[in-house]
């Protein structure tokens, strides 16, 4: 794969010594002022969730702590009060997450599925098919905003987690069609017609030899589909109010809003809450992802 | 019994027609190689044999049951790809075993059958591997493998060698060759290497632009090519065609080569049955059916021969013959020889060619006459 | 190629269901696509020029919200911004990416330590994203304030409450959200290249930077392209983040076409002149990747016939 695999030759290994370390040095100067700019946002947050109120309103969030605690952290778990509720982010944060996980396993699922059946089982008007799926991705979500209200509302579903589940599979499943189906074009054909000569069918082509090749564009579609949705904000927004709304919803909700008294550091670990589960399945599956990012996903 | 019976097959993509009328029958326990170049049709007809894709129009009989309509799994077939198509993710043994257990077959049969296989084909010690851990020449043995565990009515090889280095092809041409013949299973082997097909077909079927040429042994297909593309097609180096007139010579009729001054070439009786004076002919000779005049080997054994004078321009000395790039008659020539009498390039010399191997090409419609 | 089961001899019903397992499978997925891209799109246009005020009426009202909707300085506003914005951060991101990328790719240690680092931003919702930067540029709790105790008290950085300036921290911010995207296709298509064509650039004596400009980098321009295409798309659908960064302030300085559709659907209750908004935004987005769907089409099929 283009990422792990270095190439074979290195312009910066040739030429004399004192060149090779100028440049060297150089490469590593320009990295590290980048790696400072682009950590730099992370630390101050975490920093800031374990200072004391006064010092943040004091010394402003760029400085040094001189005291820590992680009372803000339960504060912002279970009691800060988010529009007019005192119960923490707790409340959005399993909403966000009952929201998220069925999503992606929905979308994903049917995406391995669609994906399979429009690669490997070639039938009149495919590419149709494939075609007006995928311009599902491109849709820009001012477009539906209305449409999916009604809808929702018809069926039920307005303000609640299982209408933001519907809405976000039905979006998803677009994504993911379109990454498994370029992922399932590299199988060869002709593990497809061995196994038909063998006398397996449709469902147990998916199950033997499909499911067991997926792994990689599974973790992409997975990754994808989970941060996507755990970061969206505009649906939850329109479609739920209150306490049914996801965490990006709430954290809008108390940052946003100009009156009151602030409390930064509640605040800071709130949005840390809001940002951790995201992170930890990228950094977890990052190096897959790009993998499968660069492989396939975008052609 | 036929064993296979395609009949007036004809496949179709859109307008393009890719098979045109094919008609071609197998006997039990044959073995046809369909040849021909890339595009001509052959791996299509393949497929469709397989059930791989479906009939525009004829029908293909199995044991004569007409299977124009069931699926591959239905027609009691195993197939051998070129790309070997062995289940990445699945071991050695379990590649094997898929087919029977898509056929709901008990594990201990399975089992049996797995390692019968394995030792006929010597990968026992494979069986627990992947795919991905086999040698070239292993994954074909593999492969081979998974199709001999089924015990089909009808093999099926889609250039099953192509992809092994020369060496490792020779090998398991002669091995299959073995398999076949111990098996006594009827085989269709697709290739487009002449080589293969010769060695390991009892009958061959040469197609070109979705066109059956001609259906028969290989004896036949190399010394009575139907026409000037399967008398091109089969043999290394290619059969020369010379432009020829026909002219009455001294002792009935013979074969003038265009630009010749010398004596014309006379014909045998079979030959000359089918010409007349003053036809524009194709003359066609394969470089080994020409040899030099001072040996006579061919009178030896009772052939006629006549000398021609051949001028050589390049040699390419192969080790055990030499090629010789030449012009008889102010025409190009490919001739082959022994190295110790090959001529140097620059010289002239008389060669003999072996009017009885020569054949004879209509110009204008490239049929053999 | 499937066998086509509907001229089977004796056709059994399971053959034939068998038989269209794929495209049984695809019908639910296609029914919801027709619903969510066609059926959708169509009443929202429809809307879009219906009477609607602040709950729908679908009878038919003409194009006036569309005249006035381009009447509005709100909107002619967030258009310019959208161009502006669209431009600086496409290219930003495309600029510091490939600086990145190159960097990345001098065989440096740690690898995919860098690799992570620069792409972490990618996972995080511009809700925090945006969250973050506004105290970090906030002049009461970020840099200035930070530049004022270290004793600079004349330092001034408010671009985020300063009209002229505020935008450029929104393209900012987006930059820096979205450049590791930009690093990690454009570090994959470096690999991609031929090291011999490296090697005999070294050969004929250019430089590293005259190398990867004039060999390494047009080699892989169908990836630059790509990666334009998808950040315009990010661009146009821009939203959460100007919401958590500057909620469109102060005043209508950094309103994205996105704020407005929200606002005229669900906080003015003026739906029709929304859905006009809306339209313009996919009108938008059309006029980048249609251009870009032919191009890719033609380049395919001129692939296609070098090869075959």
């Amino acid at each position: 794969m283009a990422d792990t695999t270095h190439q074979s030759f290195d312009p910066l290994a040739t030429g004399s010594r004192a060149r090779q370390t100028r440049s060297r040095s150089i490469v590593y100067l320009l990295l590290g002022l980048f790696a400072l700019l682009y950590l730099s946002p992370l630390v101050i947050i975490f920093m800031n969730a374990f200072r004391p109120l006064e010092e943040i309103v004091r010394e402003g969030f760029i400085s040094l702590p001189n005291m820590l605690s992680a009372t803000y952290w339960v504060e912002a778990w279970s009691t800060f009060c988010i529009g007019g509720t005192c119960e923490g982010v707790s409340r959005y944060f399993s909403n966000t997450l009952l929201m998220t996980v069925p999503a992606t396993i929905l979308s994903t699922a049917i995406g391995l599925v669609n994906g399979y059946a429009l690669s490997k089982w070639r039938f009149k008007g495919d590419t149709w098919v494939f075609g007006l799926i995928t311009l599902g991705v491109f849709m820009p979500a001012q477009m539906t905003l209305l449409p999916w209200a009604f809808v929702l509302g018809k069926i039920g579903l307005s303000n609640t987690i299982a209408g933001l589940v519907l809405v976000h599979t039905v979006q998803g499943i677009s994504f993911t069609t379109l990454f498994c189906r370029n992922y399932f074009l590299a199988v060869p054909d002709d593990l497809i017609k061995a196994a038909r000569i063998d006398g397996a069918g449709f469902w147990r082509i998916f199950r033997r030899i499909m499911l067991p090749l997926s792994p990689p564009i599974l973790i992409v579609c997975v990754i994808w589909q989970f941060t996507g949705i755990w970061n969206e904000f505009l649906f939850g927004t329109v479609f739920t109010s209150g306490s049914n709304q996801p965490i990006t919803s709430a954290i809008v909700a108390f940052s946003g809003s100009g009156t009151g008294e602030r409390h930064y550091n509640v605040e800071a670990a709130s949005v840390i809450f809001a940002a951790l589960p995201p992170l930890f399945i990228y950094v977890i599956g990052g190096k897959y992802f790009v993998r499968g990012l660069t492989s396939g996903a975008v052609k | 019994m036929s064993s296979l019976l395609i009949q007036n097959l004809k496949k179709s993509y859109g307008a393009v027609e890719v098979l045109k009328d094919i008609n071609l029958e197998a006997e039990s326990g044959e073995f046809v190689a369909l040849v021909g170049p890339s595009g001509c049709g052959k791996s299509t007809l393949l497929s469709i044999i397989a059930g791989l894709e479906s009939v525009t129009s004829g029908e293909v009989l199995i044991e004569d049951r007409v299977v124009n309509d069931d699926a591959p799994k239905d027609r009691d077939i195993a197939m051998v790809f070129q790309s070997y198509a062995l289940y990445p993710t699945m071991t050695v043994r379990q590649n094997m075993t898929f087919g029977m257990e898509c056929r709901n077959i008990d594990k201990a049969t399975q089992a049996e059958t797995v390692d019968r296989v394995a030792a006929l084909l010597q990968i026992e010690p494979l069986l627990d591997r992947k795919p991905g851990q086999l040698s070239g020449g292993q994954r074909q043995r593999v492969a081979m493998g998974r199709a001999l565990v089924r015990d089909p009515k009808l093999f099926l090889f889609d250039e099953p060698l192509s992809n092994l280095d020369a060496k490792l092809r020779v090998e398991m041409r002669s091995e299959i060759k073995k398999l076949h013949q111990r098996m006594g299973r009827t085989t269709v082997y697709v290739t487009h290497d002449q080589i293969e097909a010769m060695t390991l077909a009892t009958r061959i079927a040469v197609m070109h632009k979705g066109v059956l040429q001609q259906y028969d042994t290989p004896d036949m297909i190399y010394n009575q090519p139907a026409n000037m593309f399967v008398a091109g097609f089969m043999g290394s180096p290619n059969m020369n065609f010379f432009k020829a007139t026909i002219v009455d010579g001294d002792v009935g009729l013979a074969v003038r080569l265009d630009g010749s001054d010398g004596p014309a070439l006379p014909l045998g009786a079979e030959q000359a049955a089918t010409v007349s004076a003053g036809q524009a002919v194709v003359f066609g000779v394969r470089p080994e059916h020409f040899s030099p005049a001072h040996e006579q080997r061919a009178e030896r054994k009772g052939r006629v021969t006549v000398p021609v004078p051949v001028t050589v321009d390049m040699d390419e000395p192969t080790g055990a013959e030499t090629i010789l790039m030449a012009r008889v008659a102010g025409q190009d020539a490919i001739l082959v020889c022994e190295p110790e009498e090959a001529p140097k390039p620059g010289e002239t010399m008389d060669f003999a060619i072996d009017m009885a191997k020569a054949s004879l090409f209509d110009a204008a419609t490239e049929r053999r006459l | 190629m499937m066998a086509d089961p509907s001229n089977a001899t004796r056709p059994r019903l399971s053959a034939i269901l068998s038989g269209w397992t794929p495209q049984l499978v695809l019908v639910p997925t296609l029914v919801a696509a027709l619903v969510y891209v066609v059926i959708f799109s169509l009443w929202t246009i429809w809307i879009s020029v219906s009477k609607s005020t602040l709950l729908p009426n679908m009878a038919y009202g003409g194009f006036g919200e569309y005249a006035a909707l381009w009447q509005s300085k709100r909107w002619i506003v967030s258009y310019q911004n959208l161009f502006l914005f669209g431009t600086l951060y496409v290219v930003g991101s495309l600029v510091t990416g490939t600086l990145l990328a190159i960097l990345i790719d001098q065989r440096v240690r740690f690898e995919s330590v860098w690799r992570t680092i620069f792409l972490y931003p990618l996972a995080i919702s511009f809700i925090v994203t945006g969250t973050v930067w506004r105290w970090i540029f906030h002049p009461q709790t970020g840099v200035e304030k930070a530049l004022h105790d270290i004793g600079w008290l004349s330092a001034q950085f408010d671009w985020i409450t300063d009209r002229d300036m505020a935008l450029y921290v929104v393209i900012f911010t987006g930059i820096w959200h979205s450049s590791g995207f930009a690093m990690a296709l454009i570090l994959a298509g470096l690999r991609s290249v031929d090291a011999d064509l490296i090697k005999a650039a070294q050969i004929d004596g250019a430089s590293m930077p005259r190398t990867y400009r004039k060999v390494v980098l047009p080699t892989i321009w169908p990836i630059f392209v790509a990666v334009t295409v998808v950040l315009l798309q990010f661009a146009i659908k821009t939203y959460d983040l100007v919401v958590a960064l500057t909620q469109g302030g102060p005043g209508v300085a950094t309103t994205v076409p996105a704020i407005v559709v929200y606002d005229l659907m669900f906080q003015r209750g003026q739906i029709a002149q929304g859905a006009a908004a809306a339209v313009m935004i996919l009108v938008a987005l059309a006029l980048v990747l249609v251009p870009y769907a032919i191009w890719s089409g033609i380049r395919a099929k001129r692939e296609a016939a070098h090869h075959g």
